[in-house]
């Protein structure tokens, strides 16, 4: 369902996205790993949006992908964004910033959506803090905030941005509990992450970016395990040992 | 002391009328200078270049221009262009116009003074431009913007007095026209500078709050 065929991307002289080309299929978790400045987020903002891209083209269900036309909106509706730093709406309470979306940019009644929005609350674990503004939860809990929001919409599949990469360690496990849920459930997911171990569990396939290429793909245990390239081996030591 | 307070008794009606006309030239100008630079400070973020292009001229110029100078243009030459206004119109338009550019500064560093991740947050859930400026941009700018907005009305409060120079018998007009008739220089203009404050502390006291409130976060 999102299709990148030899996308390239440039920051002023730097080019960091070189050519690539991957698909995800409907019910697919992808997860993507790299050493930063790989251009694995930006490859992810480039999916819906966030970033223009100069050369090749994405597309999500069969449409383009162009930030300056009007079908960015409907692409955006259909792929949901986590991010890093959760960004959600510090003057909205958790429900609030949930039912946004779908109230104003899809303009469901605004009970049936209050009602969905509980329930995605819920299904984070969070029905009890629907009153609660941002500062008042932990990291782990605004996230699974941005996560229930991003769920509102109903999406065909979700990006996460490094989405454990701002939490105390103690925190990390709750939110990909939450993702793990999702990703049973059959959710379309795209996960640029440093979590090696989660990407072994959950992931159908796993893309290994260096330099803004796709250094190494195929399914999660092969390219986690036993990886074919020097590149590959050589990041995954140094992210599974660092010491 | 006793004469100070006959006197006052007879010249505060005369000065009532002044004050009635300096919280009218006030108010407009206020609501006038909100608005406009609301329009100027969204057009320099819009992301278009010609309309941030335009606004950016607009304000300098503006800026650049004394405020008496605008009074003046706007009252004694826009008739010559077949635009006749009354001298509270030209006012409350002048002031308006003058404090637009300064509204327009306070709004647009209010606006980027929001986390980039806001409007990324908005533009994922498939918000537009001017649904992310109304429900996610503006309302969280607003805190930001409002303890320097006090100031900017404690100004304007003080700076409506310029509306003399086009004739509008506002308070210190009126007081200047008592004081030339009754030479009562001391009396007159202790109760016009009384009246100012009597207005302007309560504001002060305001924007301290809001500073407070809103100006640690």
């Amino acid at each position: 369902m999102i299709e990148l065929v030899d996308v390239h991307k440039r920051f002023g002289s730097l080019e960091v996205i070189k050519g690539i080309s991957a698909s995800v299929a409907a019910g697919e978790v992808v997860c993507i790993i790299g050493p930063s400045g790989s251009g694995k987020s930006t490859i992810l903002r480039c999916i819906n949006g966030l970033e223009s891209y100069e050369a090749g083209t994405i597309t999500v269900e069969g449409v383009k992908v162009d930030r300056d036309a009007p079908s960015i909106t409907a692409v955006r509706t259909q792929v949901s964004m986590v991010f890093q730093r959760f960004n959600l709406f510090p003057h909205r309470t958790a429900l609030e910033n949930v039912v946004e979306g779908p109230i104003y940019v899809k303009r469901e009644a605004r009970d049936a959506a209050m009602e969905h929005g509980r329930q995605l609350l819920e299904r984070v674990g969070l029905a009890n803090k629907a009153g609660s503004y941002p500062h008042e939860l932990s990291g782990g809990q605004q996230q699974r905030v941005a996560i229930a929001r991003a769920l509102a919409m109903r999406p065909k599949a979700i990006l996460f941005d490094e989405p454990t990469s701002a939490l105390d360690p103690e925190l990390v496990g709750e939110v990909l509990a939450v993702m793990r849920l999702l990703a049973e459930d059959g959710m379309t997911m795209v996960v640029v992450t440093h979590e090696i171990s989660f990407a072994r569990e959950v992931a159908d396939r796993v893309l290994f970016l260096d330099h803004g290429v796709i250094v190494e793909e195929g399914k999660a245990a092969e390219v986690l395990s036993a990886p074919k390239h020097a590149r590959t081996q050589d990041f995954l030591r140094r992210v599974l040992r660092p010491i | 002391m006793d004469t100070f307070l006959r006197q006052s008794i007879e010249f505060l009606p005369i000065l009532a009328q002044g004050l009635r006309l300096t919280v009218i030239v006030t108010i407009g100008s206020l609501a006038l200078s909100t608005a406009l630079g609301l329009v100027w400070a969204l057009m320099r973020v819009s992301g278009n270049r010609w309309l941030a292009g335009f606004a950016k001229s607009v304000v300098n110029v503006i800026r650049g221009i004394p405020i008496i100078v605008q009074l003046f243009y706007i009252y004694f030459v826009l008739p010559d262009f077949g635009i006749s206004l009354t001298a509270l119109q030209a006012a409350i338009i002048g002031l308006g116009v003058a404090y637009s550019a300064y509204q327009s500064e306070n709004f647009r560093a209010g606006i980027e003074a929001i986390d980039r991740g806001q409007l990324e947050a908005a533009q994922s859930i498939g918000m537009g431009w001017w649904l992310t400026m109304r429900r996610v941009i503006l309302p969280q700018a607003f805190k930001i913007v409002l303890p320097p907005y006090g100031n900017i009305m404690i100004m304007m409060l003080k700076d409506s007095s310029q509306a003399s120079t086009i004739t509008v018998a506002e308070l210190a007009l009126q007081g200047k026209l008592i004081a030339s008739s009754t030479f009562q220089n001391t009396t007159v203009f202790t109760l016009v500078a009384a009246l100012y404050l009597c207005m302007s502390l309560p504001l002060i006291w305001i924007v301290g709050r809001l500073e407070q409130r809103f100006g640690r976060r």
